[in-house]
């Protein structure tokens, strides 16, 4: 596949962001300056953004607890979501879902979730939205290897396949589920996937060359009305499950050789198809991102909480036949 | 005007909405068949309007109501048949914590403008599993509504509501009064929602009822009012939103109230009610507030034991009559 340097310099910025935006909160809440919880997805920004290149606005995705990564590589606003992560009336959910419920119809992104397991239906949904209207789109549902187990993840496979949706189920196996690791080996997800009849693999998610690819392929089957896709992307949890997870489950040794190893940023730069580019316009990019979570920063934290009697609004479009 | 069963005038309301709307499609296991479904609600419907709106699904019921609720957010208008509303139990986390919240954790940004039909309810002798009523738990979580008709009338009324309406709604028909009639206008119209309707007009106590045993409210007033007392017979329709005003202004007016639910006792309608009154009505009683209701167990399959668990003619005539004689 050829790469023009615009895509490189794309998804060099877009995983750039991510990593930088989650570093910036893990600082900021190790502050005590945002609350609740926050679960970093760094390690595998490859995944995100080499999947979400390859969609406009008008496609969707459905993103789990980790879901920093995908929102930003499915272009919400950065600024609205630093206001949603410091509960803000301006933020992206109002302050109403925070962390782990970003999302935005307007970019099709159908919300980061925290129920484990809680998104494939909704993907698959969203997926049934654009086969009824036969428009072309694709729905993507991000899952972990923990999510993997889960009953809804079963049955949303069974029913895209048996109604041939244009769907991806894209699972992000990191190891861990929560403080557990897996004892799945590699490829057993997307075996389990392949058994219901779709097209199933098992590729190296910190190269985002591999997901780009693999991803090109299954997005032009959903949009020309080939069914849905699995791909079983390994990846590496480079911190805890959530912020401020101690890791005592975890072998020292491990995370230090997952973070020396693993790192799909190096990766990127380094892989042959990156040599022209230019150093001095990735400074600029990475210039650029620190201006812009800096001002975001800034304007979030300074920015009005919600008030109490915003604790009763949109629950309903209309309850009692008041129009909204 | 026709006189259609509840069955009938649902089957020719989702005829009406998927012919006036092509954002509307049916949803679930068995719909798409040639009988309609298990009580043949949706027969011909797929013939209708296609396979494609009209969509058979393996028995999957946390992806059949997930994908509604996602097809919902991204700009149909589905109609989602859960068979039977004991089948929460494998599906509530997409109604509980997906759909009922989209709208509010994300901001007011997002509608989900889902039906899901299902059916309630015990004497057919379908068994511990597949009779429950259940709507107390739909009722308590916020950002569903909660419809439940007991007539023909206000069943075609509140489904075509429901389906224009933009919020999720959960449509409950009770399998046990399907083939009741009565005079249905041959156009489309909507009922909304949170609107009583007064069954039987009365003075001496209100008894307020809920799906089927609105028939059977309506029934003993009836039978009542020829020994001499007069019961007024309130169907609130719609149990999320409930229209708490009609039964205060009912119970200012009689003085006596009777809560009538086959749902089991504890957090119940009934209870619902009753607390409603307690709080708000208190001054306007003369009486202590009755509740009749099935009991805390699960529903039997044998027909004898079935029939003892739901409440009876004989049970509600008692209720009121202590009630007028307190």
């Amino acid at each position: 596949m050829e790469y023009t340097p615009e895509t490189l310099y794309r998804a060099y910025r877009s995983m750039k962001l991510i990593r930088e935006f989650e570093e910036r909160i893990r600082a900021e809440y190790q502050q005590g300056k945002l609350p609740g919880f926050i679960h970093v997805y760094r390690g595998q920004e490859a995944i995100a953004v080499g999947v979400c290149m390859h969609l406009s606005d008008e496609d969707y995705i459905a993103s789990t607890h980790r879901g920093h990564g995908h929102c930003i590589a499915k272009g919400c606003d950065i600024e609205d979501m630093l206001l949603e992560l410091a509960c803000k009336q301006d933020g992206i959910c109002k302050g109403k879902g925070g962390s782990m419920h970003i999302a935005d119809m307007k970019k099709g992104m159908l919300g980061a979730n925290a129920i484990v397991g809680g998104g494939p239906p909704i993907a698959a949904g969203a997926a049934l939205t654009a086969k009824t209207l036969r428009n072309g789109k694709v729905s993507v549902a991000f899952i972990g290897d923990g999510a993997s187990d889960q009953g809804t993840v079963a049955e949303s496979l069974n029913l895209a396949t048996v109604l041939q949706l244009p769907m991806i189920f894209l699972y992000e196996n990191n190891h861990y589920a929560e403080f557990t690791k897996s004892p799945k080996p590699d490829g057993r997800i997307a075996a389990r996937a392949g058994a219901y009849g779709m097209p199933a693999v098992t590729i190296d998610g910190s190269d985002f060359f591999t997901v780009y690819e693999t991803l090109a392929e299954a997005v032009e089957r959903g949009r020309t009305g080939g069914g849905p896709t699995a791909v079983e992307a390994i990846a590496t949890r480079y911190y805890g499950h959530f912020e401020g997870d101690p890791q005592q489950y975890r072998d020292a040794a491990e995370i230090a050789a997952a973070r020396a190893n693993a790192d799909p940023i190096e990766k990127f730069l380094q892989d042959h198809r990156c040599k022209d580019l230019d150093p001095a316009q990735i400074a600029a990019i990475d210039a650029e991102i620190q201006s812009i979570l800096d001002a975001a920063v800034e304007r979030a934290l300074a920015a009005d909480d919600p008030t109490p009697d915003q604790l009763y609004a949109d629950v309903y479009l209309s309850y009692r036949g008041e129009t909204a | 005007m026709s006189n259609l069963s509840i069955r009938e005038a649902i089957n020719k309301t989702l005829h009406e909405e998927m012919a006036r709307d092509e954002r509307v499609i049916l949803i679930g296991e068995d719909v798409a068949s040639e009988g309609g479904g298990a009580y043949g609600v949706s027969i011909g419907l797929a013939e209708a309007f296609g396979k494609l709106r009209v969509i058979d699904t393996p028995i999957t019921e946390s992806a059949i109501i997930g994908a509604a609720g996602g097809a919902a957010l991204t700009g149909l208008r589905p109609v989602a048949e859960l068979m039977f509303i004991d089948f929460l139990g494998v599906c509530l986390d997409q109604l509980m914590n997906q759909i009922a919240k989209f709208r509010y954790m994300f901001g007011g940004r997002a509608s989900t403008p889902v039906t899901i039909r299902t059916m309630i309810g015990s004497g057919m002798g379908t068994g511990p599993q597949h009779s429950a009523i259940l709507y107390p738990l739909l009722v308590a979580i916020p950002g569903i509504k909660v419809v439940a008709p007991s007539n023909a009338y206000d069943a075609k009324g509140l489904l075509a509501q429901a389906i224009r309406d933009d919020d999720p709604v959960v449509f409950c028909e009770h399998k046990a009064i399907y083939t009741e009639k009565c005079e249905v206008p041959d156009e489309p119209y909507t009922i909304p929602f949170g609107k009583a309707r007064t069954v039987r007009e009365g003075t001496d106590v209100t008894v307020v009822a809920f799906s089927r045993m609105v028939l059977l409210a309506r029934d003993v007033a009836d039978s009542l009012r020829s020994q001499g007392i007069s019961v007024e017979v309130i169907d609130p329709r719609t149990l999320s939103p409930l229209d708490d005003e009609a039964i205060l202004a009912s119970v200012q007016k009689t003085g006596r109230l009777v809560v009538l639910d086959e749902a089991n006792p504890y957090c119940s309608m009934a209870s619902e009610v009753s607390s409603i009154i307690a709080e708000k009505g208190f001054d306007y009683l003369d009486a202590p507030i009755r509740k009749v209701t099935a009991p805390h167990t699960p529903v039997p399959a044998s027909p004898i034991l079935e029939r003892a668990y739901l409440p009876s003619l004989a049970e509600i005539e008692a209720a009121i009559r202590a009630t007028v004689n307190y």
